[in-house]
């Protein structure tokens, strides 16, 4: 018997819908298998990974402001991988954003003025997207592959924060741990309920879904971003500048990764420390891709991944099981649904035993 | 000696091929005729072993047999010439025919055995010289001469003229007969049916995966043949007389580098189009239509005062620009050219007419008038299309050319550049878009056409220039210039060793 790939006629509107639910089934089936291969009970394990972070009104509050860092990030991702632009860096974009937004907060918070945080926020978004611009117009104006560019800056961007919290904006108070000063009220995100989790930076990423809804299906830069990614040729023929397209699709995205970085800093984290994500920026890319590319599916994705941070922490705590567990799981959604992916275009095709068919491509 | 029962190959719901019986003989010069879509494709690739029927038989030389891959058909005595040539432009003609060969042979013994069978058949190829090189018509020869070495019963050939000039037609031609000559049976798959009439002993004529008619192709008119080719009367073009007058596109001396690596360069092109009428730029495929086009629209842009429109020097002037001046334009690859193919017609609308009023405001689409734009284009046209508003990679090449064809002529352009008009399209679809551009033409446009399809120019034409090489020859009247000039100059030949036509004004 021989399985062949066949092209579908038309994209299969059911696996469209259908294949992010695939991969959540095979990514919880894999994680029951995973648990059970180190020794604990799957059925438990499930439950304490994906059931008891939703049992809590603390840790559904904790699950949204996880969850909005991941659905800002993917947003800008979105646009920028519907443009056809590989942006593989928003980790580093983030901790740009979050470094250059922490500068405004370390130089102007003692002056407790309304506009600090603002402020932040904007430079946040602001450093972001400069340091998002770096691979798109080195991908511009010298034909550098953008994947790569984009990922090794993650890297230098690490290494910087390294530096800033080890060197010079060293809290001198600290006992010489890597970390800055703690942000004054005047840096730091209110909270939307009293002695809770949330606070008003998680309502950013609603908000950014619907103006990338807005953007991409009803504004004609929106439209000239799909078509340069979709087809370049036709977008040129439509006298749509693919450069310009490709540095504001790395902009959009850079900005929102920023700001991402900034409002952790100002809201959960409080201050500038060596690890400011615990990979935010490449979880994200899992999360627009289980979203399909689409603002409100990234919304329900964010939520997902979310849920695998908390699981993961819920799991390390109750069963003690490596935290390492998560990234497997996350890897493994990933890897689930581009091969689900697959079957939009394509359906399996099984041939019977008699005829062997060397199929050639026409 | 090839004989195919009740073949019948589906694809999804479509039957490409529907009980088709094919017979060829001997010695025989086999037509298979229809158009596109009509199953020829799909029944050579039967026959080849590059697809297997869902049902039928084949029979060689009076056995049953089945055909499991292309390395069995060759096995057998089968042989194909592609349409389209897989060559290496970067290696040799020897090199490339040893890439394609099964054993392990020498550089050197397999170039003689090139020139042997050059010789021996007519068909002029240096083994040594490099496939960038060489023109269309000696690259389809390096393919004939693959097929020869594996010494077929059987020759199948795709579509071989459409890229020739007719002299290199002529040359083949003499070399199929000398095959047939020998016994070997020949699989002619086209469309040109005076080619059909000249050459071929038999056709099977097919249609929507059927077979129509098994016709004596010598003891009928081309017009008959059309006719069992489409199913019913193809209409002939009406022409409107319209007087000729201001240049509404000029050209003056337009030189731009190939933009990538075996590009063609443009060189010293001059030409102008008055409103009123239709210039048809003749020539062999590659030769600088694309990148002609592409200066002529702005996706390219060149000296400032190379590209006129209007009399407003454009050449440094965009795509938009151009079209706010009153310029539409039709690129010869349908998808991904002029359409996205999974973007829906109404939003395809938008990619050429976003920038000439009406369907966008401050910024933001208005989406109700794109699609009433583009149903008013499907019913003008008459588009067939699956839904409402579908994607425009589900609808056929036919529909979807008419579809852009009508995009362009709904904005009442002044001025239309248009690449292969009807390039892979049915008949039908052909005939309607050649009358559109007429009558744009009648009504004062100024219509520029770049086609290879040389009996489409003298449908339409008023004036014919030829670019090869990236040169374009002068414009001349249609009516002055012969078909083995127009072969002449499309070959490469300078303008000046060709004669002049007798009658030009």
């Amino acid at each position: 018997m021989l399985i062949e790939l066949e092209r579908r006629s038309a994209p299969s509107r059911i696996m469209m819908l259908a294949s992010p639910a695939i991969a959540v089934a095979l990514t919880v089936v894999t994680a029951a298998l995973l648990l059970a291969a180190i020794g604990v009970d799957p059925v438990h394990g499930l439950g304490v990974y994906f059931i008891a972070p939703l049992s809590t009104g603390w840790s559904l509050q904790e699950l949204a402001v996880k969850a909005s860092p991941l659905v800002l990030i993917a947003v800008g991702l979105a646009i920028c991988f519907r443009a056809n632009s590989w942006n593989i860096g928003a980790e580093g974009q983030y901790l740009a954003g979050a470094m250059l937004g922490g500068w405004f907060a370390l130089a102007y918070q003692t002056a407790g003025a309304w506009w600090v945080l603002p402020g932040m926020l904007l430079l946040g978004a602001l450093g972001g997207m400069l340091y998002a611009l770096i691979p798109a117009a080195l991908r511009v104006f010298f034909g550098a592959n953008e994947i790569l560019t984009s990922l090794m800056l993650v890297y230098v961007a690490q290494f910087g924060l390294d530096y800033l919290v080890r060197g010079p904006w060293r809290d001198p108070h600290g006992f010489n741990f890597p970390q800055t000063v703690a942000f004054e009220p005047a840096a730091t995100m209110p909270l939307l309920l009293a002695g809770g989790r949330l606070h008003w930076g998680v309502l950013l990423a609603p908000l950014a879904v619907a103006v990338a809804i807005v953007f991409l299906g009803a504004t004609l830069r929106g439209f000239e971003l799909r078509v340069v990614g979709m087809a370049p040729r036709a977008g040129r023929f439509a006298g749509f500048d693919v450069r310009r397209d490709i540095l504001l699709a790395f902009a959009v995205s850079g900005a929102l990764a920023g700001l991402a970085g900034i409002i952790e800093v100002a809201g959960p984290i409080g201050q500038l420390l060596p690890t400011l994500s615990p990979g935010y920026g490449f979880a994200a890319i899992i999360v627009a891709f289980l979203g399909r590319l689409n603002p409100i599916g990234i919304l329900l994705a964010g939520l997902i991944l979310a849920l695998s941070y908390l699981g993961g922490e819920q799991a390390q705590i109750a069963l003690r099981v490596p935290l390492d567990l998560t990234i497997v799981l996350q890897g493994a959604l990933l890897f689930y649904v581009l091969a689900c992916d697959t079957f939009i275009l394509y359906r399996l095709h099984l041939f019977g035993g008699r005829r062997k068919a060397v199929q050639r491509a026409a | 000696m090839l004989e195919a029962r009740g073949i019948v190959k589906r694809f999804g719901d479509l039957a490409a091929n529907d009980g088709v019986d094919l017979a060829v003989g001997e010695g025989e010069i086999h037509a298979l005729l229809g158009e596109n879509g009509a199953g020829k494709s799909t029944l050579v690739k039967v026959l080849y072993g590059a697809l297997q029927p869902d049902e039928g038989e084949i029979f060689w030389q009076g056995a049953h047999v089945e055909i499991a891959s292309p390395a069995a058909a060759r096995a057998l005595g089968i042989g194909m010439v592609f349409q389209h040539f897989s060559l290496f432009e970067a290696l040799t003609v020897a090199e490339n025919v040893a890439l394609g060969l099964p054993t392990r042979e020498t550089l050197r013994s397999i170039a003689s055995r090139i020139e042997a069978l050059s010789a021996a058949f007519g068909l002029p190829l240096d083994p040594a010289r490099y496939v960038h090189d060489l023109s269309v018509g000696e690259r389809q020869r390096i393919e004939i001469v693959r097929c020869l070495l594996q010494d077929p019963k059987l020759i199948i050939m795709d579509e071989p003229t459409s890229v020739l000039t007719p002299q290199e037609a002529d040359l083949l031609f003499a070399t199929l007969g000398r095959l047939a000559g020998e016994g070997r049976a020949i699989l002619y798959i086209t469309h040109r049916l005076e080619e059909v009439r000249r050459l071929c002993d038999a056709a099977t004529v097919l249609r929507q995966g059927r077979v129509v008619a098994g016709v004596s192709p010598r003891r009928e008119t081309a017009a008959a043949l059309a006719r069992l080719m489409v199913g019913s009367d193809v209409q002939p073009i009406e022409h409107r007389a319209a007087r000729a007058g201001a240049p509404l596109l000029e050209l003056r001396r337009l030189s731009l580098p190939p933009d990538r690596v075996l590009g063609t360069a443009l060189v010293d092109i001059s030409l102008s189009v008055r409103a009123g009428e239709i210039v048809a730029i003749a020539g062999v495929a590659g030769n600088g239509q694309g990148e002609l086009f592409a200066a002529l629209s702005g996706e390219r842009p060149s000296r400032a005062d190379a590209v006129l429109i209007d009399g407003a020097p454009v050449g440094q002037r965009g795509i938009t620009q151009r079209r706010r001046l009153g310029a539409a334009f039709v690129p010869e690859e349908r998808l991904g050219h002029s359409a996205v193919p999974h973007l829906t017609l109404s939003e395809n609308v938008l990619l050429t007419r976003h920038g000439t009023g009406g369907l966008t405001r401050l910024g933001f689409l208005l989406r109700g008038r794109a699609a009433q734009l583009a149903a008013e284009v499907c019913a003008a046209f008459d588009v067939r299309k699956p839904g409402r508003d579908p994607e425009a990679a589900s609808l056929s090449g036919g529909n979807l050319q008419k579809f852009v064809v009508g995009r362009e002529l709904l904005a009442e352009p002044r001025l239309l550049v248009v690449n292969q008009p009807s390039w892979g399209v049915d008949v039908g679809a052909a005939v309607m878009i050649r009358q559109a551009l007429v009558d744009l033409a009648a009504q004062g446009a100024a219509v520029l056409v770049i086609s290879q399809d040389l009996d489409e120019i003298l449908e339409i034409a008023d004036r014919i220039a030829v670019i090869a090489h990236g040169r374009l020859s002068e414009a001349h009247p249609a009516s002055a210039l012969s078909l083995e000039r127009i072969g002449l100059l499309m070959g490469g030949a300078h303008p000046e060793s060709v004669p002049e036509p007798a009658d030009a004004d």
